[in-house]
């Protein structure tokens, strides 16, 4: 045990891990959030909410059907994707003529409609989800307590953040992705089709929502309101970030993360706003945002 | 909301001026005869709502900027005029004063700062913005936390007239919600007004006209913020009340459903939405989070097939301007 700046290397390190598991999130969402506004050019407001499906509907999975965590890490994502792909195809394309804030708006009723329901059902208190049991427990590294299930969240949010950086940036499909963000008609007149890739899209990007929802699900308390405090959070790292890159959210997300572990470290009482302050001096001295290209 | 297939033509010749005239008149005369009907506490808040609104329309349907923190003028300008009226124990045209200072002034700095950006960010921003200050509002003791300000004495105005008699309340609620209200339609129909609209329909057009159009949008988001804000500090007074719940996200997407309810964009559209809403939430009241569902899946509807709201859809039917 020792000291660093007169804080203990356990609370120093610990509020670091925790920072580090809120980035995970920040940039599973604000990854999520960039491809679907590359696409749709649209701000997904029901992101908060399909965050929140998502960890309910592996606390549900296991309470009413007994699959585990790991099967619902796979279904999760899948199936509240789908409902995405529905929401796509029935509202959003409707919307498609019109300024993009209309679609800002219809996602944002969606948000209060799901949310509303869940309250219903749920009540306004937290459900708890156990960690799985081959992921209890934990490490002492001698300076900190590591346990598993962080280590896997950050570990594997990096991966998937990865995979998706890797899938739009550097093969094939993510190419025509780009292009079709660029140039939807051009890329139309190629022979692809481009509508079917903006459903997917969406899909996808709630599919990552949600997958970030399971992935919560242990640490946090699984309730209806887990989402809507998250997503503003989310978009003011996306106002930071900027959404023109992958990467950048990506980036933005852990590196906000962590100053808002160490945040709360040092000056408790500032934690939780810390983000939004920051958002404030980017806006003041680099207003496209720092991964941003100026519009 | 840029496109022109959704918004009412803006054109305002004379043959269409009489038709504004005469929902005027059908207001004002509503609202004189409504309390000796309804509740005069529910069309306070009813018509404290309508001035929330017309506000927030100010912005998003002359401007084309879509505030989703309007909560943060209302709310802490609810905060200071209660504070003001409670703890300092000024008369509550002081303690109104007080309110909707600190919204200008919060208005300069959000403002400020979200016209930095445009379309979509500006909406994530002022919605950021007004976060921020709801968690600052949740700490700070002058909120007083999770209780708000509770019993804010209403006073007497200007020392003569007792607020605390429920009619004197009406006359006064209803003769400051008017005023903002035909201060709004003078500036939207002066040529700073046009100006506004020009930035909406093109900004980049406006710039190369010679226009300082950022300079245009502060003021309008200034003006937009203050009026909300005198909206904020009438209802703490209404209510004796300032909470949490006036500072929150909802609150800012309950004045946006009002005024995508009415219509965006017109006239008085904003009014009949703050109206539509409160009675719907007053009749939805036993039902608890309904009350969320319904809002959200109007929200969805009006997105959907009713963009123009129902004064947008009267006025179009009329073919007038409304």
């Amino acid at each position: 045990m020792f000291e660093i700046f007169g804080i203990p290397s356990q609370a120093l390190f610990g509020q670091l891990l925790l920072g580090l598991i809120n980035g995970s999130f920040y940039a599973l969402l604000s990854l999520g959030l960039a491809v679907i506004f590359g696409m749709l050019n649209i701000i997904n407001f029901t992101h908060g909410a399909q965050y929140m499906m998502g960890a309910f509907t592996a606390y549900l999975l296991l309470q009413y059907w007994g699959i585990n965590y790991w099967a619902a890490l796979v279904i999760v994502p899948i199936a509240i994707g789908a409902t995405g792909i529905i929401i796509e195809r029935f509202l959003l394309r409707r919307l498609h003529q019109l300024d993009p804030l209309y679609g800002l708006l219809l996602t944002f009723g969606l948000a209060l409609v799901i949310e509303g329901l869940f309250r219903n059902y749920y009540g306004a208190s937290g459900q708890p989800y156990n960690v799985p049991e081959s992921l209890q427990g934990g490490h002492n590294l001698g300076f900190m307590f590591l346990p598993n299930y962080r280590a896997w969240v950050i570990v594997f949010s990096l991966v998937v953040c990865f995979c998706t950086w890797f899938a739009i940036e550097r093969t094939r499909l993510g190419s025509y992705l780009r292009a079709a963000t660029e140039n939807p008609t051009l890329v139309r007149a190629f022979g692809i089709n481009v509508s079917r890739m903006v459903t997917l899209t969406y899909g996808f990007g709630v599919g990552l929502a949600a997958l970030a929802g399971v992935m919560a699900a242990p640490i946090y308390n699984v309730s209806p309101q887990m989402g809507s405090d998250l997503i503003i959070v989310v978009f003011a790292v996306v106002v930071i970030g900027g959404m023109g890159s992958i990467m950048g959210a990506i980036v933005t997300g852990f590196a906000l993360g962590i100053v808002e572990g160490l945040t709360k470290v040092f000056f408790p009482e500032a934690s939780n706003t810390v983000i939004f302050a920051i958002m404030v001096v980017v806006l003041l001295v680099r207003p496209a945002g720092l991964f941003g290209r100026s519009a | 909301m840029a496109s022109a297939a959704d918004v009412p033509a803006m054109r305002f010749g004379r043959e269409t001026a009489w038709s504004l005239g005469v929902a005027a008149a059908i207001m004002v005369v509503f609202l004189i005869a409504a309390p000796f009907v309804l509740y005069p506490v529910f069309l306070e808040k009813a018509l404290c709502f309508a001035l929330f609104a017309c506000a927030f329309n100010l912005l998003i349907g002359y401007v084309g900027l879509l505030s989703f923190g309007h909560a943060l003028y209302f709310g802490w300008a609810s905060y200071l005029a209660a504070y003001a009226a409670k703890s300092w124990g000024l008369p509550p045209e002081l303690a109104i004063l007080i309110g909707t200072a600190t919204a200008a002034v919060l208005g300069v700095i959000a403002g400020g700062l979200a016209i930095r950006r445009q379309g979509i960010y500006f909406a994530m921003i002022t919605l950021a913005l007004a976060q921020m200050m709801y968690l600052v509002a949740l700490r700070v003791k002058l909120t007083g936390g999770e209780d708000g300000i509770q019993a804010v004495p209403r006073g007497r105005l200007f020392g003569v007239f007792d607020l605390n008699a429920e009619m004197t309340m009406y006359v006064f609620v209803l003769v400051v919600v008017l005023a903002g209200f035909f201060l709004i339609f003078r500036v939207i129909n002066s040529p700073f007004g046009e100006v506004l609209k020009a930035i909406r329909e093109n900004e980049q057009r406006a710039i190369s006209l010679g226009y300082n159009t950022d300079r245009y949008k502060l003021i309008a988001f200034v003006l937009s913020a203050t009026l909300a804000g005198l909206a904020g500090s009438v209802k703490a007074l209404v209510f004796q009340l300032a909470s949490l719940t006036d500072v929150h996200w909802t609150m800012s997407g309950e004045v946006i459903l009002m005024t995508l309810v009415g219509g965006l964009g017109t006239i008085f559209g904003p009014v009949v939405g703050a109206f539509v809403i409160i009675a719907m939430e007053n009749y939805l009241a036993p039902f608890g989070q309904w009350v969320l569902v319904i809002q959200g899946a109007i929200f969805v509807i009006c997105v959907l097939i009713f963009r123009r709201g129902v004064v947008g859809e009267l006025a179009n039917w009329l073919g007038v301007k409304l």
